[in-house]
């Protein structure tokens, strides 16, 4: 014998229509909305990803050509050339090559032809002149280029031959988000440690809006404080040559990390039970003990995540990077300059021409960007999930 | 019937309207981008013209020369400020955007100086000796008859006409040292060279308060001659350059027309001078 259910009738119909939209019209209206905006977020994301990828596509696909030095053709030879050879030597777009007229057409080819015999000798006579440097051996590897005595990683876009060397960049992301993690790291989660288990409320109520103020101050002004400030008195400080270097801009990049990561490791500490700390504390632990060895290995998770986050801020981070070091040198040292992938692309990107190759390089650059971060952020979850998991017992 | 009637009413009248907007339009805004350098210069010009004519409007914003120029290519500004010559390149690109080779006017000169640190004993450098400076061949001072400590090179952003300029000329086309430090413009190199006792810098000659300006010689132990209007004008002064204005010719008309040729006057000249750098030549300003 069954028995009628008349919720049968008003649950789940489609997109949840029949559950309850005459009962609560305006709540059933926001949920939708909402639902669509986290969608739309989705969706940005991965359209700014497709964005990306298929401006850097040529070069992954070593579609671009950088020579300088390349053949010519007389304006004649216009009129005898198959139209897809024609529109192959303009380089222009099906659309573009049939929308355009004849004298346009001309006049591309004298241009062309103009800057291929304006070429200076000396240039022409250089081996590297013919040289297609988009190539990933370029990109990637050392390279010994004309009026230099050993292979060497340029990065030198702008100039008679564009030298695309990735390397300097990625070791300057690298090393200016060391930097500024070794220093933000431990005194944000010192702080964490200070601010959820051993300072008074009230005190708390000081330090914590304190710390999570910094992050109101835009990234110019902290870069424009270490430019002019901190790099001074740092250098007299150690002594060091360089008084702009990735040092400075570790520290710079510190006060921008600082308070992503104390806020995420607060929360992951304040969260652990109360009773864990009265159960050490009961057991004769000092306040000390309970923080160290009870609470922070029970917030682990929490607090890995948040150097994780840390990490993205710090390697996305532009201006401060941009403001206090940019050159392009190849070293591991912390206190030599250092140019970092987003100062490259914010410095960079308005001067290229949209579809050149420096252009395209650029996007290169943006897309391994957005890899490295996206991989941490995916290795990050992973271990957070393997720590809680372990924390948690289940094995 | 009567709502269709009343809204055709209303469309027309709204035509209308527009018609009339159109014939009495005020002078479109004229729009500048392009060369940091020439950034002061261009909004004085804009400034004064604007007071001299109440209908001008004129906007002016910076961002490099390779930044006007690649707004030219885009019909994204009406002229674009350059302190260097166009590339082939950026002329295939304008050809394509508005099927005509972009015109090209010479609007002022400019010298361009070597800046050091006020405690830097040196007064004056040869070309060739700045060639060996900023490609880092010479990395002490004392090398060229200065103090005993290596050499800090600054320089600018590769969007700058000033640094093309300067790698062209200066660096006969090769590249600077790898830990030059590139700056985000004029003011911030010289910021940089005034904090740093070994910094060797480079900018407009209009720039230039807090840092020494070298004296620079054609080849070592010649006559060395100082960044001055005079050395500059004359060609004695051996690192100068033109600065320009690039257009769309069909553009070159109207308002935007008188605008350009007013620049080119004594009157839009006078400015170039009060802002800091020199006029052009008589004879350079057709």
């Amino acid at each position: 014998m069954s028995i009628p259910t008349p919720s049968a009738k008003r649950t789940i119909g489609w997109m949840g229509i029949q559950r309850g939209h005459r009962a609560r019209p305006f709540e059933w209206l926001m949920e939708k909305f909402i639902f669509l905006v986290s969608l739309s977020a989705i969706l940005m994301v991965f359209l700014i990803f497709i964005f990306v990828a298929r401006e850097a596509l040529p070069i992954f696909f070593g579609q671009m050509n950088s020579a300088p030095v390349q053949p010519a053709l007389p304006v004649e030879e216009m009129n005898k050339l198959p139209k897809e050879k024609l529109r192959e030597y303009l380089g222009l777009s099906p659309a573009k090559f049939a929308a355009m007229d004849e004298e346009t057409k001309k006049l591309l080819m004298e241009a062309r032809l103009e800057a291929q015999t304006e070429i200076p000798e000396a240039l022409r006579q250089n081996k590297d002149a013919m040289l297609n440097t988009t190539q990933w051996r370029y990109l990637l590897q050392p390279y010994q280029w004309t009026d230099y005595d050993k292979p060497e990683y340029i990065w030198q876009p702008i100039g008679q031959i564009h030298k695309y060397n990735i390397m300097p960049l990625l070791i300057g992301s690298l090393k200016t988000t060391f930097a500024g993690l070794v220093f933000a790291v431990p005194l944000a989660i010192a702080a964490a440690i200070y601010v959820s288990q051993l300072a008074r409320p009230r005190w708390r109520e000081i330090i914590k809006p304190g710390i999570e103020l910094l992050s109101a101050i835009p990234s110019v002004v902290v870069g424009s404080f270490t430019m002019l400030v901190l790099a001074t008195f740092l250098q007299k400080v150690f002594g060091y040559q360089t008084r702009l270097n990735a040092f400075v801009a570790g520290v710079g990049l510190s006060l921008a990390v600082i308070p992503v990561v104390f806020t995420i490791a607060e929360d992951a500490l304040t969260s652990v039970p109360r009773s864990y700390t009265q159960a050490a504390l009961a057991l004769g632990a000092s306040k000390w003990q309970a923080a160290w060895q009870i609470v922070l290995p029970a917030g682990l998770p929490g607090v890995f995540a948040a150097v994780v986050l840390g990490f993205g801020r710090a390697i996305g981070e532009t201006m401060i990077v941009l403001m206090v070091c940019s050159a392009s040198v190849m070293s591991w040292s912390l206190f030599d300059s250092a140019r970092s992938i987003t100062t490259t692309i914010a410095a960079e990107m308005a001067e290229a021409v949209a579809g050149s190759h420096h252009y395209r390089i650029l996007f290169m650059l943006g897309a391994l960007l957005f890899a490295v971060t996206f991989v941490t952020n995916m290795i990050g979850d992973l271990v957070i999930h393997r720590l809680k998991r372990k924390l948690e017992g289940k094995r | 019937m009567n709502h269709t009637t009343c809204l055709t009413n209303k469309a027309s009248l709204l035509a209308v309207l527009l018609m009339n907007a159109a014939a009495n339009l005020p002078a479109r805004d004229i729009t500048v981008k392009g060369s940091d350098t020439m950034v002061v210069l261009a909004q004085k010009w804009a400034e004064v013209y604007m007071g001299k004519n109440a209908d001008a409007k004129i906007q002016v914003t910076g961002g490099g020369s390779g930044t006007g120029f690649s707004a030219l290519q885009q019909n994204k500004t009406d002229l674009c400020n350059a302190s260097r010559k166009i590339k082939p390149k950026e002329i295939e690109a304008c050809i394509q955007a508005f099927s005509k080779r972009p015109t090209e006017y010479k609007v002022a000169l400019d010298g361009l100086s070597v800046y050091v640190n006020e405690d830097n004993k040196l007064r004056t450098l040869s070309l060739d000796e700045l060639e060996a400076i900023f490609t880092g061949k010479i990395k002490n001072w004392n090398e060229v008859g200065g103090h005993d400590a290596p050499i800090t090179v600054y320089s600018r952003e590769n969007s700058s006409g000033t640094y093309e300029f300067f790698k062209e000329h200066v660096l006969k086309n090769k590249d600077f040292v790898a830990s030059a430090q590139t700056m985000p413009g004029t003011a911030a190199v010289l910021q940089a060279v005034a904090k740093d006792k070994n910094g060797i810098g480079y900018g407009g000659a209009a720039y230039g308060v807090g840092a020494k300006h070298l004296a620079v010689s054609r080849e070592k132990g010649g006559e060395a001659i100082e960044p001055s209007e005079e050395n500059v004008v004359n060609g004695k002064y051996p690192i100068w350059r033109y600065l320009f204005i690039y257009l769309n010719p069909a553009l070159d008309k109207g308002p935007i027309g008188a605008y350009l040729s007013w620049i080119r006057s004594d009157d839009g000249q006078k400015i170039v001078k009060e802002v800091g750098y020199y006029s052009l030549p008589k004879n350079l300003r057709q």
